[in-house]
C-alpha cells in the first residue's frame, strides 16, 4: 500500500508540473507587456529601432526573396499538375496567389526570419547575458528590457509585414515562371486570375498574420536569451546554445500554432 | 557615532545547498574606501552585488543611510541605485561596442548630457586612464589589463557618489597597478566619493583605503582601520594578510 507521503509527493510533482508552463507563460507575458510599454517611453529609441530594422528586415530581403521565388515555383509546378486533371490549370494563378498571401508567405517569412534574425537575437543577449552585460547595464540604471527588446520588438511589427509583402509578390512571379514560362500557361490568364481572386480582407489578414508572427517571434526569442542564466539543463556556453535552439523551435512551433488560431478566427 | 553610509544586518544568502552569507554585518561609511578582503571564491563579489541590488538577501537587511533598501519604494530605490556604479570583475565591457561607445553608454542612455559634453568627459576619462587612441576599438581586441581600465573608465565616466570596485587591479602589470591605485586614492580624495573594494592586492590596500573588512567562513570577522588589521592578533587574519597557508603551518613540525 502507497505510504501517504508517498502520494502527497506524487500529487505535489504533478501540480509542479501542471504550474511550471503557467509560470512560464506569465513570465513571457509580463517581457512582452514591458516591451510594449518601454516601446513608447521617452527618449524614444528611433536610432536602435532603424539599427534593427536593418538587421531584421534589410538583410533578410535576399533569403525572402529567394524562398519566396522557390515557393512560388513549386506551388506552380505542384498547382498546374493538380488543375490540369480537372482541366482547371487557368485558375492556378488564383491557386498560387491565394496560397502565398493567406498563409505560406507570412508564415515562411516568419520561420525565415526567426532562422536568419531570431537565432541571433538569441545567441546575443544570451551571451550578454551569460557575460554580467545585463547586469551591467542595471547597475547604470539602463533598463535592459528597454534597451534590449523594445527596438528589436519596433523593429519587427515594422519589418515582418513588409518581407511578408516581399515573400508574397516574389512567390506569385516564381509561380508564373513556372506556370507560364515553363508549362505555357498564358500569362494574360494567370495575372488576371491573380487580379480577380485575390481581396483586399485576405491581404489583411496576410498582414494581421505577419504582426502576430512578429510580436511572438521577437518575443520568445529575446526572452530566451535574456533567461539563459535560469537554465537548469546547461550553464555558460551550453545554456546560450540550448536558448538559442529553444528560440527556434519554440518560435516556428508558435508561428504554426498562432497560424491555425488566426486562420479559424479570418476565415 | 556617525551613521554608516550603507550597512549589512545579519545579511544570509544561499545559492541552492551552498551558503555563501552566514550573517554578515557590516558597516561601510560616507567618504571612506573600505576594502574587502577574504580568500578566493568565500563570497566577497556576492557581497558586493548585494549592496547595488544585483542579489537580493534570502534574509536580514541593507540599510542605505539608515533605511532599509528592500523596504523603499521603487522610485526611493531606483534614486539610490543612481548614486552607484559598479566596476565588474570581468569587466562585464559590451563586446559589440567600441571602447569609446563603452564609456560613453551610461552618459547617453541617460539623454540629460549633451554630445559635446558625452564626447569631452568620455575623452578625459580615458585620457586620465592611458586609454588614447583605442576609441574604436572592440573589447576583444584589447588586452586584459587595457578592458579592466575601460570598466573602470565606465565606472567613474558619471561621476557617481558611491562606487563599488570588483577586484580593479587583478591582472593588470605592476606598473599600472599602482597608477590605478593611485587613481582610485586621487579621485576618492578630489570628488569624495565612497568606495566599496573587493581586492587581493595586500597590502597595497592597506595604503588606499581607509577602512578593511575581512570576509571569512560568511561573515565579517575583521572591520576596522589598516593599522588595526595589521596589528590583529587573530590567527585567520594574521595568516591571510602575510599570505600563509593554515593547513602548511599545521602540517610543518614546531619550531624549538
Amino acid at each position: 500500500m502507497a505510504q501517504p507521503h508517498t502520494i502527497s509527493n506524487m500529487l505535489a510533482g504533478l501540480g509542479r508540473t501542471a504550474i511550471s508552463p503557467v509560470q512560464e507563460l506569465g513570465r513571457v507575458a509580463i517581457f512582452f507587456f514591458r516591451g510594449v510599454a518601454h516601446l513608447f517611453s521617452f527618449p524614444l529609441q528611433a536610432d536602435k529601432i532603424i539599427d534593427q530594422i536593418y538587421f531584421i528586415g534589410t538583410k533578410s530581403v535576399f533569403v525572402i526573396c529567394l524562398t519566396g521565388a522557390f515557393t512560388g515555383m513549386v506551388l506552380g509546378l505542384q498547382g498546374y499538375y493538380t488543375l490540369v486533371k480537372f482541366g482547371s490549370e487557368g485558375l492556378l494563378g488564383a491557386a498560387v496567389a491565394l496560397s502565398l498571401i493567406r498563409e505560406m508567405g507570412p508564415v515562411l517569412a516568419a520561420i525565415m526570419v526567426v532562422a536568419r534574425a531570431g537565432s541571433a537575437m538569441a545567441a546575443e543577449i544570451g551571451i550578454m547575458r551569460i557575460s554580467e552585460q545585463i547586469d551591467a547595464l542595471e547597475t547604470m540604471d539602463i533598463n535592459p528590457v528597454r534597451f534590449l527588446f523594445s527596438p528589436r520588438l519596433g523593429a519587427a511589427l515594422i519589418s515582418f509585414p513588409f518581407l511578408t509583402a516581399i515573400f508574397d509578390v516574389v512567390g506569385i512571379i516564381g509561380g508564373y515562371v513556372t506556370g507560364s514560362l515553363l508549362l505555357g500557361i498564358n500569362s494574360g490568364l494567370y495575372f488576371s486570375r491573380v487580379e480577380s481572386s485575390v481581396l483586399m480582407e485576405d491581404i489583411n489578414g496576410g498582414f494581421a498574420k505577419s504582426f502576430c508572427f512578429a510580436a511572438i517571434v521577437v518575443t520568445i526569442c529575446c526572452f530566451q536569451g535574456y533567461t539563459t542564466h535560469l537554465r537548469k539543463e546547461g550553464f555558460g556556453a551550453k545554456g546560450v546554445s540550448l536558448s538559442t535552439t529553444s528560440a527556434v523551435v519554440l518560435s516556428c512551433v508558435m508561428i504554426l500554432v498562432a497560424d491555425y488560431v488566426l486562420t479559424s478566427f479570418l476565415l | 557615532m556617525t551613521v554608516p553610509l550603507i550597512e549589512f544586518n545579519q545579511v544570509f544568502k544561499r545559492f541552492g545547498d551552498n551558503a555563501v552569507l552566514k550573517g554578515v554585518d557590516l558597516s561601510i561609511y560616507q567618504g571612506q574606501v573600505t576594502a574587502i578582503i577574504g580568500k578566493s571564491g568565500i563570497g566577497k563579489s556576492v557581497l558586493l552585488k548585494h549592496i547595488i541590488g544585483l542579489l537580493e538577501p534570502d534574509e536580514g537587511e541593507i540599510r542605505f543611510q539608515g533605511q532599509a533598501i528592500n523596504a523603499m519604494p521603487a522610485a526611493a530605490r531606483r534614486a539610490v541605485k543612481m548614486k552607484f556604479s559598479y566596476m565588474f570583475q570581468g569587466t562585464a565591457l559590451f563586446d559589440s561596442m567600441t571602447v569609446y561607445e563603452n564609456v560613453a553608454l551610461p552618459l547617453k542612455e541617460k539623454g540629460r548630457v549633451a554630445f559635446r559634453d558625452i564626447q569631452s568627459r568620455v575623452r578625459d576619462k580615458l585620457a586620465q586612464l592611458d586609454l588614447v587612441g583605442i576609441e574604436d576599438k572592440y573589447p576583444s581586441q584589447l588586452s586584459g589589463g587595457m578592458k579592466k581600465r575601460v570598466a573602470m573608465a565606465r565606472a567613474l565616466v558619471t561621476d557617481p557618489e558611491i562606487v563599488l570596485f570588483d577586484e580593479p587591479t587583478t591582472g593588470l602589470d605592476p606598473i599600472r597597478k599602482n597608477a590605478a591605485h593611485a587613481m582610485i586614492a586621487e579621485y576618492q580624495k578630489t570628488f569624495g566619493f565612497t568606495g566599496v573594494m573587493v581586492s587581493h592586492e595586500i597590502p597595497d590596500v592597506f595604503y588606499i583605503c581607509q577602512r578593511i573588512a575581512m570576509l571569512d567562513q560568511g561573515r565579517i570577522i575583521f572591520q576596522g582601520s589598516p593599522a588595526e588589521i595589521q596589528n590583529s592578533a587573530e590567527p585567520a587574519i594574521r595568516q591571510f594578510i602575510r599570505g600563509q597557508d593554515p593547513e602548511a603551518i599545521k602540517a610543518a613540525p614546531s619550531e624549538r
